[in-house]
């Protein structure tokens, strides 16, 4: 499997947020995803952004094109160096909030993606990375 | 700053949603809203979401919460023209709006809208 | 290593000799299949295997599936077993194309280092590892693109076997045959919802007496089916549920009480004439007259 690109994007601010969206449809559309496959991916980028905005003071996400054989995918890794969630099992629990939303960001990106990968620690931040195939 | 607009339609206020939202201008949205349904006493509130490609958990608790303030203040609220793609994830993602119900688009959205405000009887 | 990479590159140096080699030996035997593939062709795909390889090894690095100096000659393998697939080549017949470019090379290696036999051997080695491994990731490229085709007509079999009817204005009927899957759903959630908008229909009937057993994850599909139908502002009425997979749906506890559900499609089509508004009316039989 290759890395055909790979571009970071800060997400420090709001609008950073709309910009992580486009530029994963814009990588969805160019590996020739389906448009529903496409919104998947799209959609589980905005959570797991808003989370690393909103829970993780700010961070980046580095977006990567991976050709594998024939299979192509889009592979999204968010990190910050927040607070980490304290009970990663619990958070991904369906349905399970802090009173903020981030239960449902985590699970829902996990359920639209094809793969779904995460590392926490309170005090050393979090990694979560996500991968759909088209 | 920028604005969504809501327009009044006789007893009802729609809104279309046709702008990537970031936060702000939701939580702006909402704001304005509820302020409209009191000013100009509406029965029922239309949000249009046809031009929306993504919907995710913010925006879902946003138009569950609109919806809440709504009913909190006796007017019903339709949501119209969701795409298939859109309402397929938001399937996956597990979100339940909520208290709102939803129609294929504005024609048949305010159809609802008259018929659920003549059900509650409200003049 | 470093230094047999360096003596199969200093090989390829002669890159016209050797190519020309390489390609009569090709034309010659059998596996050149020029029934299937014309001359210049061949010429054309061996001259660049052997650029992209001189390329890789002038960077020095391990000859492996992963790393990005070999990802050029990967590439163009893959792209080459494709296409050899397509026109009729045999895996092996592919792998061939790869290993035969052995012989051109063990001669030249030979002559070039002869009087350092250790050096030989450790170069030797390296070339057969090297054309090995290339030449199983043709037949692996060959068996996941044939895999591709599968996928392609199974999807297809898939729309074609869940198609969605109109059955009167408004009311669109979603005859079931098979199991329910997860991959299916995501068909048949396309096709209904693609059809609710086409058709602005408000009512959908999914028939599921073609459906051979309802678990726990078959009515999880089906409720997000519904699920989703509802977004977009259609009703759904589940039909065709047999005695043994109504006791089933109670056994597991399953959640039917937002969905409308009936034994029979025809239950459920007049339930969703008169959702509609609508009603069937038999015409009054007219008395025969007889005139006088």
């Amino acid at each position: 499997m290759t890395v055909v690109d790979r571009s970071v994007k800060p997400i420090q601010t709001p609008e950073d947020v709309v910009r992580v969206r486009q530029v994963a449809r814009e990588r969805a559309v160019a590996q020739g995803f389906s448009l529903v496959d496409q919104t998947k991916l799209v959609t589980a980028a905005s959570e797991l952004a808003r989370n690393t905005l909103e829970h993780g003071g700010g961070g980046e996400v580095s977006i990567e094109v991976l050709n594998d054989g024939l299979r192509k995918g889009v592979r999204l890794t968010f990190s910050d160096k927040g607070p980490g969630i304290p009970d990663v099992e619990l958070a991904l629990k369906d349905g399970y909030t802090t009173g903020g939303g981030l239960g449902l960001g985590l699970s829902g990106a996990r359920r639209l993606s094809n793969e779904f990968s995460i590392q926490s620690k309170p005090g050393e931040g979090t990694r979560v990375s996500i991968t759909r195939w088209r | 700053m920028e604005k969504i607009p809501i327009l009044r339609m006789g007893r009802f206020l729609l809104v279309t949603i046709q702008v990537d939202m970031h936060d702000r201008l939701a939580l702006q949205l909402q704001d304005d809203l509820t302020a409209r349904i009191v000013t100009d006493r509406a029965h029922g509130v239309l949000i249009d979401i046809s031009s929306l490609e993504v919907v995710d958990s913010f925006i879902g608790r946003m138009i569950s919460n609109i919806a809440a303030m709504a009913s909190v203040l006796d007017a019903r609220t339709v949501v119209v023209g969701m795409q298939p793609a859109v309402a397929i994830t938001l399937v996956e993602l597990g979100l339940s709006l909520e208290g709102v119900r939803t129609a294929l688009n504005v024609d048949r959205g305010m159809e609802l809208l008259r018929q659920e405000v003549e059900a509650a009887g409200r003049v | 290593m470093p230094s047999a990479s360096t003596a199969l590159e200093r090989v390829l140096a002669n890159e016209q000799e050797v190519l020309a080699e390489w390609v009569q030996l090709q034309l010659g035997s059998a596996t050149g299949r020029l029934d299937l593939m014309k001359d210049s062709e061949l010429r054309e795909q061996s001259r660049e295997f052997i650029t992209l390889l001189r390329a890789a090894l002038a960077t020095g690095a391990d000859v492996s599936l992963t790393s990005p100096e070999w990802s050029g000659v990967r590439e163009f393998l893959a792209g080459v077993s494709r296409s050899r697939a397509l026109q009729g080549f045999s895996p092996s017949e592919t792998a061939m194309f790869v290993l035969s470019l052995k012989q051109p090379m063990f001669g030249r290696l030979r002559k070039q280092l002869e009087s350092t036999p250790a050096e030989f051997a450790d170069s030797l080695w390296a070339l057969t590892v090297i054309l090995d491994k290339l030449a199983v990731s043709t037949t692996e490229f060959f068996q996941k693109s044939r895999e591709d085709v599968i996928h392609r007509q199974q999807q297809e079999l898939l729309e074609l076997s869940t198609p969605v009817v109109e059955l009167w204005t408004g009311i669109l009927a979603l005859p079931l045959i098979g199991t329910l899957d997860s991959a299916r759903t995501q068909v048949v959630m396309e096709s209904l919802l693609q059809a609710i908008v086409r058709t602005g229909a408000a009512i959908a009937i999914i028939d599921i007496t073609g459906v051979p057993t309802v678990d726990t994850l078959v009515a999880q599909h089906l409720l997000k089916t519904v699920a989703a139908a509802r977004l977009m502002g259609a009703d759904c009425i589940i039909s065709g549920i047999r005695p043994q997979i109504a006791q089933t749906i109670v056994h597991l506890g399953v959640d039917l009480s937002e969905v409308s559900t009936k034994a029979t499609l025809a239950d459920a089509f007049t339930m969703a004439l008169r959702k509609t508004n609508s009603s069937i009316t038999s015409l009054a039989k007219s008395t025969a007259t007889t005139q006088s």
